[in-house]
């Protein structure tokens, strides 16, 4: 691991027409590592990610990626610079077939996952391809929206509650995957409901009240930090 | 005299051809149409002066400069393809962000602007355009006479919607547009420039007018108002075929034209408000059009 962060944010802050969202943001990733936004309901975690993609209306502060400062940069040359995005919503595109969904996003630079390699870790996405993206599962949408980011040459991948909606089996399996990709040297940035989920695959947890960063938690250190999570997630 | 459903069979099949003639003009044109509504979210009013202007600058380029037809086959949509890339820069981009009412109040104005410069210019009687001589000519087809150049124009027509048609369905430019369409936003994060591929979306579907025109310069008298003696039909067409459905204004545009064609031939009265009284039925029964979406 070399000594910079990948992506370092400070004083992140964003708004929503008039409404206030982020109130100076400040984190760090490591290429390599697993990260989670923790945080009740509308904490500002989604904002967050989003803000990093340069996808919503008004935002401000520092947000350096592999030395280059985005703030004010264009949604598209976010993405150029090599950051993928897996949004909420998972954002399957109904007019587009499963395989035209899975090549839309544009191969950025080096180091993606071939084809290949992506239909022998979602087996499911080779069978459906002629059928249009809408008409798959839920768990197959997730997959879908997962797999199409691996493939572009993006080292950096925000994956916003992707377990969301989904049953519990379904939600093994995502895990599994993402287990994977970590594997192969992706650096991940989860935003997180499912705690449990989270915990398996995170290096550390940032925990978001009221759009702020209020707490670091090492894997190390979750035991001990166990009733302070509790308190402030309501799990 | 040979007669169906007696009428004789020439004036059927005269009209009927006339009918596959307007209705390849209407596919062409909402095809453009329906492109940017789907794209840009934009009622392009100012479609059927582009069209127009699509036909003078033909007429201009022979007129002034000697071209001829066939270069200009590609070199008049290239003209109106930029006019329309500044008009998208300069003004179009603004009521992006605004309430759809003002892409299309500014759309109709620029169709007011761009009728009232060509009426003062050239006035409103309108220029002729001669087809070219390899297109001139009649063949007999045993039924019926074919004028050369009208078949030419039935046959261009298909191969055109075809094309595009096979663009925005099947090929990865038109996976970006579909995607973009749904869901802009998210196309931009995955590293597309979406603002440029609406520009040139806009200038593509301005383009497609304005190879109509130059296909139209020859058949009918090119004048400053032939865009807007067409555009009400043509809207209905794609209010008919489905907002943003590109096989169905195809489809629904030559079909359209046919109706008409009969219409003119069994009740001549009825022949201008047939599309509008389809257009009805249509969204009585179907709002969101034959081939749309439910919205």
């Amino acid at each position: 691991m070399s000594d910079a962060p990948m992506l370092s944010i400070a004083d992140l802050n964003a708004w929503y027409d008039e409404s206030h969202v982020l109130h100076g943001i400040g984190l760090e990733i490591r290429e390599g590592e697993c990260v989670t936004l923790l945080g009740r309901n509308g904490a500002g975690k989604s904002t967050t990610l989003k803000s990093i993609m340069g996808l919503v209306p008004r935002r401000a502060g520092s947000i350096r990626f592999q030395g280059i400062d985005l703030i004010a940069a264009r949604p598209d040359q976010i993405g150029r610079a090599g950051i993928g995005f897996c949004p909420e919503d998972r954002g399957i595109f109904s007019g587009l077939t499963v395989e035209e969904n899975l090549l839309l996003p544009p191969v950025i630079g080096p180091g993606g996952m071939s084809l290949d390699d992506i239909y022998s870790l979602f087996p499911n996405l080779r069978e459906r391809g002629k059928s249009a993206g809408t008409k798959l599962s839920g768990g197959e949408q997730q997959m879908l929206a997962i797999a199409r980011i691996l493939r572009t040459g993006a080292r950096l991948l925000l994956f916003d509650e992707p377990t969301e909606g989904l049953a519990p089996v379904i939600v093994q399996q995502i895990a599994a995957m993402i287990g994977e990709i970590k594997r192969r040297g992706f650096t991940i940035l989860l935003v997180e409901q499912n705690f449990r989920f989270a915990s398996q695959l995170a290096d550390r947890h940032y925990l978001i009240e009221h759009g702020q960063v209020v707490d670091m938690i090492t894997r190390d250190q979750l035991p001990e930090k166990q009733e302070t999570l509790h308190q402030r997630l309501g799990i | 005299m040979m007669m169906i459903f007696g009428k004789p069979a020439p004036l059927l099949f005269g009209q009927l051809l006339l009918g596959i003639i307007n209705g390849s003009f209407y596919a062409m044109l909402s095809l453009g149409l329906a492109i940017i509504f789907g794209l840009l979210r934009v009622i392009n009013f100012a479609h059927g002066a582009l069209f127009m202007v699509g036909a003078f600058v033909t007429w201009g380029l022979f007129h002034y400069v000697g071209i001829g037809f066939w270069p200009a086959l590609l070199i008049a949509p290239v003209i109106v393809a930029s006019l329309g890339l500044g008009i998208e820069r300069g003004l179009i981009r603004f009521t992006y962000k605004l309430d759809i009412l003002y892409g299309l109040l500014l759309t109709f104005g620029l169709a007011l602007v761009l009728e009232g410069l060509f009426t003062n210019g050239f006035g409103s009687s309108g220029v002729a355009y001669n087809a070219p001589d390899l297109l001139s000519g009649v063949v007999n087809l045993g039924f019926m006479f074919l004028p050369v150049y009208r078949g030419f124009v039935i046959f261009a027509a298909i191969v055109i919607c075809t094309a595009v048609w096979f663009i925005i369905e099947k090929t990865r430019l038109g996976a970006l547009l579909r995607a973009a369409t749904e869901n802009p936003s998210l196309v931009q994060a995955f590293g597309v420039n979406v603002p440029r591929l609406i520009a040139l979306t806009f200038a593509g579907g301005v383009g497609l007018a304005g190879l109509a025109g130059v296909l139209a310069a020859p058949l009918y008298s090119v004048n400053p108002n032939m865009g807007s003696a067409l555009i009400d039909t043509v809207f209905a067409v794609v209010v008919i075929g489905g907002m943003g459905s590109i096989g169905g204004a195809i489809l629904t545009g030559f079909g359209l034209g046919i109706i008409q064609g009969f219409t003119e031939v069994f009740y001549p009265p009825a022949s201008s408000v047939v599309v509008f009284a389809v257009m009805a039925i249509v969204l009585l029964t179907r709002p969101a059009g034959l081939f749309g979406k439910a919205a």
